[in-house]
């Protein structure tokens, strides 16, 4: 395992993954119906804001 | 049994540190070491004292931490700017740097002390103090590790400000730029550090929501991203434990990449994810509605969490370093510009339908202008980046005209919006003491930034200019002393803006002050400021 082996697999097969792993990212957010659960999301740091949710 | 155990932890760290003390090679090493002595005799009394206290409530949240980092942030802010006045002026008239202080108080110990205290005092209070206050609001739940764990965090980081303080003052450094801390002081940080990722993490952990919200995950990425950025930054062999003097284990130009790798991503995580995060709570909740597009917020994550780790290189053009990493860095710096502008986006459009608040706001007023500023750095980032206009930009004034827009235009106005949105609701004040000082305070900053960004901009290209001049047979036209002989009124044009910020930032402090002593307590609120 000498700095070319590494180099070699970084900027071949660990940079496509990267660039995989980032565009599935984007798609993924995109799914269908993820609207609703973001909305959702987003509106998250209007509960809360006095008290922590009851324990149970 | 666990204050048991934490009274011997104490107890074993001052007695160390005290022989540590005793056996130092250098004056350094000797202050900082009694400074943790101190701290550690501290915390044990503190300990002692309160051991068998009544547990606080678990129902409520821990926000004794939150209020101080209010006053912390409040404070190293007013040091780190004042520091920055005194230094902008020693540049300009050199007999500031006064023989009196036997070095201690020349510009090349002062500067390290400036940007350790505006970045990692005034900016790491800020991020510390808003992600546990955001973390425990978007959880629902209350700060991971008790009141034991938050308060190690805070104060830890105090100490570490106070020990780096004195450090650069004796002449205590490593010489690398943002990482000036030596070896011991770096264990500090690495291990307060750690513990702040075990609060945030295990908050998240017990969250009663199901999702984590987006400024969880710009917080997150930050924590973890500078734990690995400044232990691989600072790996180095200690000359003697009893002293400051350190060997770094890279050498040459892989030291060089390893430390412009950490600088750059000191800005990306800890001066824009983070702060991003703080952005992604508070903006909307000083909106009164939800982030703009919540899909576009993921994408701005993902996109600048994979791309920014690449653009240190640019920092390195036309050095040894390899041509294709240097290429390499000012490509992904280019593409970075869009993730950036997503953001920026994102954060202004949240305020769509709302823009009559820029009127009646000046909060909201200080976060927009703050977003502005963080377009703007980061559209003039990515074009210095590339190679052609680097070779005039390094070394220049232009250089630090980009960090001060970006540093007193996003982190500082966004920090100041944090701390006029929080300070009246952790103290459980109906509202800020004075509007009208929150637009003196507006005002002053951005003039202020406005003659720091302009003046740096017409120094650092007539001095780029200067260098490159030839005359007719090849020979350099001037010499390094005209270009500083040229700059001198630009550095009084700076100065004075920097004057303008430190005035605005007292004006906050007094607001901030007066907010706490004057404004009368509402009442729901202050039935739930738990006792601590």
């Amino acid at each position: 395992m000498d700095y070319h082996i590494l180099r070699e697999f970084a900027d071949s097969w660990a940079a496509l993954a990267l660039l995989l792993t980032f565009i599935g990212a984007v798609i993924w957010a995109f799914r269908p119906g993820s609207t609703k659960v973001h909305d959702d999301i987003a509106n998250i740091p209007f509960r809360h804001e006095d008290k922590p949710a009851d324990r149970g | 049994m666990w204050d048991y155990v934490k009274l011997i932890a104490l107890g074993v760290v001052a007695a160390l540190a005290a022989y540590a003390a005793s056996q130092a090679r250098d004056l350094a090493y000797m202050v900082n070491m009694v400074e943790v002595a101190l701290a550690a005799v501290i915390a044990f009394i503190w300990v002692l004292r309160t051991m068998g206290d009544p547990k606080p409530s678990k129902d409520e949240y821990f926000d004794g931490v939150i209020r101080a980092g209010v006053i912390a942030t409040t404070f190293w802010g007013i040091v780190g700017f004042l520091v920055a006045v005194i230094i902008a002026f020693q540049l300009a008239f050199p007999q500031l740097n006064i023989e009196l202080g036997n070095g201690m108080f020349n510009f090349g110990r002062m500067r390290p002390l400036h940007t350790s205290a505006v970045i990692f005092a005034f900016g790491g209070n800020a991020l510390i103090a808003s992600a546990f206050y955001v973390v425990q609001r978007t959880s629902a739940a209350r700060l991971f590790g008790g009141t034991a764990l938050g308060w190690f965090v805070f104060w830890g980081w105090q100490l570490i400000i106070v020990t780096a303080a004195s450090s650069y003052l004796l002449g205590g450094s490593q010489g690398k730029e943002y990482a000036e801390l030596n070896w011991h002081l770096d264990i500090l940080v690495a291990v307060v550090w750690v513990a702040y990722l075990i609060a945030f993490l295990g908050t998240i952990f017990k969250r009663k929501e199901p999702h984590i919200y987006v400024a969880n995950w710009f917080y997150l990425s930050f924590i973890v991203t500078i734990a690995m950025l400044h232990i691989v930054n600072n790996l180095a062999i200690p000359v003697s434990i009893f002293g400051t003097k350190s060997v770094q284990l890279m050498a040459g130009v892989q030291d060089a990449m390893t430390q412009w790798w950490y600088g750059h991503n000191a800005v990306g995580f800890f001066l824009t994810a983070g702060f991003l995060g703080m952005m992604y709570y508070f903006v909307p909740k000083q909106a009164e509605r939800p982030v703009y597009s919540y899909k576009l917020s993921i994408v701005h994550f993902w996109a600048l969490i994979f791309l920014y780790i690449w653009a240190g290189p640019h920092h390195l053009h036309y050095t040894a370093l390899p041509d294709w990493a240097s290429t390499l860095g000012m490509v992904m710096s280019v593409i970075l510009w869009m993730p950036s502008w997503g953001g920026m986006i994102n954060g202004l459009m949240t305020l769509s339908g709302a823009w009559d608040k820029l009127r009646t706001d000046p909060v909201i007023r200080m976060m927009v202008v703050s977003i502005g500023f963080y377009g703007m750095s980061t559209f003039e980032g990515p074009m210095m980046s590339i190679k052609a206009v680097n070779s005039l930009s390094h070394y220049t004034d232009w250089t630090i005209g980009h960090v001060h827009s970006g540093a007193l235009g996003w982190n500082g106005m966004i920090t100041f919006g944090m701390l006029y949105f929080l300070t009246p609701r952790l103290w459980g004040r109906s509202g800020l003491y004075s509007l009208k000082l929150v637009s003196w305070h507006f005002w002053l900053a951005t003039i202020g930034i406005v003659l720091y960004a302009s003046s740096m901009w017409v120094t650092g290209i007539m001095e780029g200019l200067m260098w490159r001049e030839v005359d007719a047979q090849g020979f350099l036209v001037n010499a390094f002393a005209d270009t500083v002989a040229a700059k001198f009124p630009m550095y009084v044009v700076r100065g004075t803006g920097g004057v303008l910020y430190l005035t605005g930032g007292l004006i906050m402090a007094y607001n901030l002050w007066a907010t706490v002593a004057k404004q009368p307590k509402t009442a729901e609120i202050a039935v739930a400021v738990p006792a601590e």
